[in-house]
Protein backbone atom coordinates (compact mmCIF):
# COMPACT_ATOMS: atom_id res chain seq x y z
CA UNK A 1 0.00 0.00 0.00
CA UNK A 2 2.97 2.50 1.03
CA UNK A 3 5.28 0.86 -1.39
CA UNK A 4 6.92 3.93 -2.17
CA UNK A 5 10.65 3.37 -4.26
CA UNK A 6 12.76 6.46 -3.06
CA UNK A 7 13.42 7.58 -6.45
CA UNK A 8 14.42 10.97 -7.65
CA UNK A 9 10.78 11.83 -8.82
CA UNK A 10 9.56 10.91 -5.12
CA UNK A 11 12.37 13.14 -3.14
CA UNK A 12 11.92 16.21 -5.72
CA UNK A 13 7.44 15.25 -5.12
CA UNK A 14 7.71 15.04 -1.13
CA UNK A 15 9.99 18.39 -1.18
CA UNK A 16 7.66 20.13 -3.56
CA UNK A 17 4.57 19.17 -1.29
CA UNK A 18 5.72 20.19 1.88
CA UNK A 19 6.18 23.40 0.53
CA UNK A 20 2.68 23.50 -0.69
CA UNK A 21 0.98 21.85 2.08
CA UNK A 22 2.98 24.81 4.46
CA UNK A 23 1.82 27.30 2.07
CA UNK A 24 -1.57 26.34 2.27
CA UNK A 25 -2.05 26.07 5.76
CA UNK A 26 0.02 29.17 6.49
CA UNK A 27 -2.08 31.05 3.81
CA UNK A 28 -5.53 29.90 6.38
CA UNK A 29 -3.58 30.96 9.50
CA UNK A 30 -1.86 33.96 8.70
CA UNK A 31 -3.48 37.17 10.16
CA UNK A 32 -2.77 39.53 7.55
CA UNK A 33 -4.41 39.57 4.00
CA UNK A 34 -0.96 40.47 2.17
CA UNK A 35 0.92 37.69 3.89
CA UNK A 36 -1.80 35.28 2.80
CA UNK A 37 -1.03 36.19 -0.97
CA UNK A 38 2.45 35.76 -0.43
CA UNK A 39 1.94 32.06 1.27
CA UNK A 40 -0.58 31.43 -1.77
CA UNK A 41 2.20 32.57 -4.22
CA UNK A 42 4.33 29.54 -2.94
CA UNK A 43 1.48 26.90 -3.09
CA UNK A 44 1.62 28.36 -6.44
CA UNK A 45 5.30 27.89 -7.61
CA UNK A 46 5.48 24.50 -5.95
CA UNK A 47 2.42 23.34 -8.08
CA UNK A 48 4.56 24.55 -11.05
CA UNK A 49 7.51 22.27 -9.81
CA UNK A 50 5.41 19.59 -9.50
CA UNK A 51 3.75 20.24 -13.02
CA UNK A 52 7.60 19.75 -14.16
CA UNK A 53 7.83 16.73 -12.61
CA UNK A 54 4.85 15.78 -14.44
CA UNK A 55 6.23 16.19 -17.76
CA UNK A 56 3.88 19.58 -18.58
CA UNK A 57 6.58 21.52 -19.34
CA UNK A 58 4.43 24.44 -20.78
CA UNK A 59 1.86 23.92 -18.51
CA UNK A 60 4.04 25.14 -15.70
CA UNK A 61 5.24 27.96 -17.09
CA UNK A 62 1.61 29.19 -17.90
CA UNK A 63 1.14 28.75 -14.39
CA UNK A 64 4.21 30.63 -13.39
CA UNK A 65 3.15 33.44 -15.76
CA UNK A 66 -1.14 33.75 -14.99
CA UNK A 67 -0.65 32.30 -10.98
CA UNK A 68 2.50 33.09 -9.60
CA UNK A 69 2.35 36.38 -11.47
CA UNK A 70 -1.14 37.83 -12.88
CA UNK A 71 -3.74 36.44 -10.13
CA UNK A 72 -1.36 37.15 -6.93
CA UNK A 73 -1.25 40.77 -8.39
CA UNK A 74 -4.51 41.46 -8.68
CA UNK A 75 -5.48 39.93 -5.60
CA UNK A 76 -2.73 42.45 -4.64
CA UNK A 77 -4.44 45.16 -5.96
CA UNK A 78 -7.89 44.12 -4.84
CA UNK A 79 -6.43 44.29 -0.97
CA UNK A 80 -4.92 47.95 -1.75
CA UNK A 81 -8.14 49.15 -3.45
CA UNK A 82 -10.30 47.87 -0.41
CA UNK A 83 -8.68 48.10 3.09
CA UNK A 84 -5.43 47.40 3.01
CA UNK A 85 -4.24 47.51 6.53
CA UNK A 86 -7.35 45.27 7.22
CA UNK A 87 -6.22 42.35 9.75
CA UNK A 88 -8.38 39.40 9.83
CA UNK A 89 -10.17 40.00 13.43
CA UNK A 90 -12.62 37.20 13.38
CA UNK A 91 -15.33 37.63 16.10
CA UNK A 92 -15.26 33.84 17.11
CA UNK A 93 -18.06 31.70 15.14
CA UNK A 94 -16.72 27.93 17.23
CA UNK A 95 -20.15 26.45 15.62
CA UNK A 96 -19.68 27.55 12.21
CA UNK A 97 -15.42 26.62 12.27
CA UNK A 98 -16.45 23.19 13.56
CA UNK A 99 -18.53 22.24 10.99
CA UNK A 100 -16.58 23.28 7.90
CA UNK A 101 -13.49 21.83 9.42
CA UNK A 102 -15.20 18.35 9.96
CA UNK A 103 -17.16 18.69 6.85
CA UNK A 104 -13.34 19.50 4.84
CA UNK A 105 -11.84 16.00 7.10
CA UNK A 106 -14.31 14.20 6.05
CA UNK A 107 -14.64 15.07 2.49
CA UNK A 108 -10.82 14.32 2.72
CA UNK A 109 -11.20 10.72 4.64
CA UNK A 110 -14.00 9.58 1.69
CA UNK A 111 -11.29 10.83 -1.17
CA UNK A 112 -8.32 9.16 0.25
CA UNK A 113 -10.27 6.16 1.19
CA UNK A 114 -11.23 5.91 -2.54
CA UNK A 115 -8.12 6.75 -3.68
CA UNK A 116 -5.70 3.94 -1.65
CA UNK A 117 -8.71 1.14 -2.39
CA UNK A 118 -8.88 1.58 -6.11
CA UNK A 119 -6.23 -0.23 -8.14
CA UNK A 120 -4.90 2.10 -10.60
CA UNK A 121 -4.32 0.30 -13.94
CA UNK A 122 -0.66 0.35 -15.59
CA UNK A 123 -0.21 2.91 -17.70
CA UNK A 124 -0.03 1.87 -21.61
CA UNK A 125 3.44 3.28 -22.71
CA UNK A 126 3.31 6.72 -24.34
CA UNK A 127 6.34 8.72 -25.97
CA UNK A 128 5.73 11.97 -25.23
CA UNK A 129 7.36 14.28 -28.33
CA UNK A 130 10.26 15.83 -26.99
CA UNK A 131 8.63 19.51 -27.72
CA UNK A 132 5.90 19.56 -25.08
CA UNK A 133 4.83 23.10 -26.23
CA UNK A 134 4.90 22.52 -29.90
CA UNK A 135 2.37 19.66 -29.02
CA UNK A 136 -0.04 21.54 -27.21
CA UNK A 137 -0.04 23.95 -30.07
CA UNK A 138 -0.70 21.08 -32.83
CA UNK A 139 -3.56 20.09 -30.56
CA UNK A 140 -4.85 23.44 -30.00
CA UNK A 141 -4.83 24.45 -33.44
CA UNK A 142 -6.42 20.97 -34.70
CA UNK A 143 -8.68 19.11 -32.41
CA UNK A 144 -9.49 22.01 -29.70
CA UNK A 145 -9.50 25.14 -32.31
CA UNK A 146 -13.63 25.26 -31.23
CA UNK A 147 -13.51 25.51 -27.33
CA UNK A 148 -9.56 27.70 -28.18
CA UNK A 149 -11.84 30.39 -29.96
CA UNK A 150 -14.68 30.13 -27.64
CA UNK A 151 -11.94 30.76 -24.43
CA UNK A 152 -10.91 33.68 -26.30
CA UNK A 153 -14.60 34.95 -26.47
CA UNK A 154 -14.67 34.56 -22.93
CA UNK A 155 -12.28 36.29 -21.89
CA UNK A 156 -12.80 39.38 -24.07
CA UNK A 157 -16.07 39.30 -22.19
CA UNK A 158 -14.90 39.00 -19.06
CA UNK A 159 -11.95 41.79 -19.39
CA UNK A 160 -14.78 44.13 -20.67
CA UNK A 161 -17.31 43.23 -17.56
CA UNK A 162 -14.58 43.32 -15.10
CA UNK A 163 -14.00 47.11 -16.45
CA UNK A 164 -17.59 47.71 -16.52
CA UNK A 165 -17.97 46.63 -13.01
CA UNK A 166 -15.17 48.37 -11.44
CA UNK A 167 -15.59 51.72 -13.41
CA UNK A 168 -19.32 52.04 -12.65
CA UNK A 169 -19.31 53.00 -8.84
CA UNK A 170 -16.38 55.44 -9.96
CA UNK A 171 -18.61 58.12 -10.72
CA UNK A 172 -20.57 58.53 -8.25
CA UNK B 1 5.21 -0.48 -11.09
CA UNK B 2 4.91 2.06 -8.21
CA UNK B 3 3.08 4.57 -9.82
CA UNK B 4 3.15 8.01 -8.53
CA UNK B 5 -0.56 8.65 -9.55
CA UNK B 6 -2.01 8.36 -5.86
CA UNK B 7 0.35 10.08 -4.53
CA UNK B 8 -0.59 12.95 -6.70
CA UNK B 9 -4.05 12.56 -6.34
CA UNK B 10 -3.43 12.77 -2.46
CA UNK B 11 -1.56 15.53 -2.64
CA UNK B 12 -4.42 17.07 -4.72
CA UNK B 13 -7.36 16.08 -2.39
CA UNK B 14 -5.58 17.45 0.34
CA UNK B 15 -4.97 20.86 -1.48
CA UNK B 16 -8.61 20.83 -2.44
CA UNK B 17 -9.72 19.77 1.48
CA UNK B 18 -7.63 23.23 2.54
CA UNK B 19 -9.27 25.21 -0.46
CA UNK B 20 -12.95 24.10 1.01
CA UNK B 21 -12.43 25.14 4.51
CA UNK B 22 -11.02 28.29 3.59
CA UNK B 23 -13.68 29.46 1.58
CA UNK B 24 -16.12 28.25 4.02
CA UNK B 25 -14.74 29.73 7.50
CA UNK B 26 -12.48 32.97 5.56
CA UNK B 27 -14.34 36.15 6.23
CA UNK B 28 -12.59 38.25 3.87
CA UNK B 29 -13.97 38.29 0.15
CA UNK B 30 -10.53 38.13 -1.01
CA UNK B 31 -9.56 35.26 1.22
CA UNK B 32 -12.43 33.33 -0.37
CA UNK B 33 -11.40 34.27 -3.39
CA UNK B 34 -7.75 32.20 -3.06
CA UNK B 35 -8.98 29.63 -1.32
CA UNK B 36 -11.00 29.15 -4.56
CA UNK B 37 -8.34 29.30 -6.44
CA UNK B 38 -6.30 26.61 -4.23
CA UNK B 39 -9.49 24.41 -5.28
CA UNK B 40 -8.85 24.99 -8.99
CA UNK B 41 -5.42 24.19 -8.74
CA UNK B 42 -5.71 21.28 -6.84
CA UNK B 43 -8.12 20.43 -9.89
CA UNK B 44 -5.64 20.87 -11.93
CA UNK B 45 -2.73 18.65 -10.37
CA UNK B 46 -5.52 15.66 -11.06
CA UNK B 47 -5.94 16.46 -14.51
CA UNK B 48 -2.49 16.81 -15.06
CA UNK B 49 -1.65 13.27 -13.41
CA UNK B 50 -3.60 11.94 -15.24
CA UNK B 51 -2.74 12.97 -18.36
CA UNK B 52 1.16 11.05 -17.09
CA UNK B 53 -0.41 7.88 -15.28
CA UNK B 54 -3.51 7.68 -16.54
CA UNK B 55 -4.87 4.69 -18.74
CA UNK B 56 -4.12 6.57 -22.08
CA UNK B 57 -1.88 8.88 -21.52
CA UNK B 58 -1.70 11.69 -23.55
CA UNK B 59 -1.90 15.87 -23.78
CA UNK B 60 -5.72 16.50 -23.77
CA UNK B 61 -5.17 16.80 -19.68
CA UNK B 62 -2.67 19.38 -20.40
CA UNK B 63 -4.95 21.05 -22.93
CA UNK B 64 -7.81 20.84 -20.24
CA UNK B 65 -5.94 22.36 -17.40
CA UNK B 66 -4.66 24.93 -19.56
CA UNK B 67 -8.33 25.60 -20.48
CA UNK B 68 -9.27 25.54 -16.21
CA UNK B 69 -6.59 27.92 -16.25
CA UNK B 70 -8.04 30.40 -18.48
CA UNK B 71 -11.60 30.22 -17.20
CA UNK B 72 -9.72 30.83 -13.54
CA UNK B 73 -8.21 33.78 -14.36
CA UNK B 74 -11.20 34.86 -16.14
CA UNK B 75 -12.94 34.63 -12.95
CA UNK B 76 -10.66 36.30 -10.77
CA UNK B 77 -10.92 39.53 -12.26
CA UNK B 78 -14.44 39.52 -12.65
CA UNK B 79 -14.52 38.40 -8.64
CA UNK B 80 -11.98 41.54 -8.19
CA UNK B 81 -14.29 43.39 -9.94
CA UNK B 82 -16.91 43.31 -8.23
CA UNK B 83 -15.36 43.19 -4.85
CA UNK B 84 -14.15 46.60 -5.39
CA UNK B 85 -17.65 47.59 -6.45
CA UNK B 86 -19.35 45.79 -3.53
CA UNK B 87 -16.44 47.78 -1.49
CA UNK B 88 -17.45 51.07 -2.90
CA UNK B 89 -21.18 50.99 -2.21
CA UNK B 90 -20.62 48.82 1.26
CA UNK B 91 -18.02 50.29 3.03
CA UNK B 92 -16.69 46.56 3.69
CA UNK B 93 -15.04 43.43 2.13
CA UNK B 94 -16.96 41.45 4.85
CA UNK B 95 -18.43 38.54 3.17
CA UNK B 96 -20.98 38.44 5.89
CA UNK B 97 -22.47 41.72 5.13
CA UNK B 98 -22.93 40.97 1.91
CA UNK B 99 -26.16 39.81 2.19
CA UNK B 100 -28.50 42.09 0.14
CA UNK B 101 -28.48 42.88 -3.91
CA UNK B 102 -29.51 46.07 -3.53
CA UNK B 103 -29.40 49.23 -0.76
Amino acid sequence: MFNIAFTGEFVAFFVLSVIMICGAVLMISLEKVVHMVISMAAVFLGLAGMFVLLEAEFVAFVQVLIYAGAVSILMIFGIMMTKHQQEEREKAKPLHETLAAVGALSLFGILFYAIRTTTFPEPTPFQGSHDNTMAIGELLYTGYVIPFELLSVLLTVAFIGAIVLAKKGADE
Amino acid sequence: MNSMLPSYLTMAAILFCIGLYGALVKRNAIVVLLSLELMLNAVNLNLIAFSKYGVVPSLTGQIFSLFTITVAAAEAAIGVAILIALFRSRGTVNVDEFNKMRR
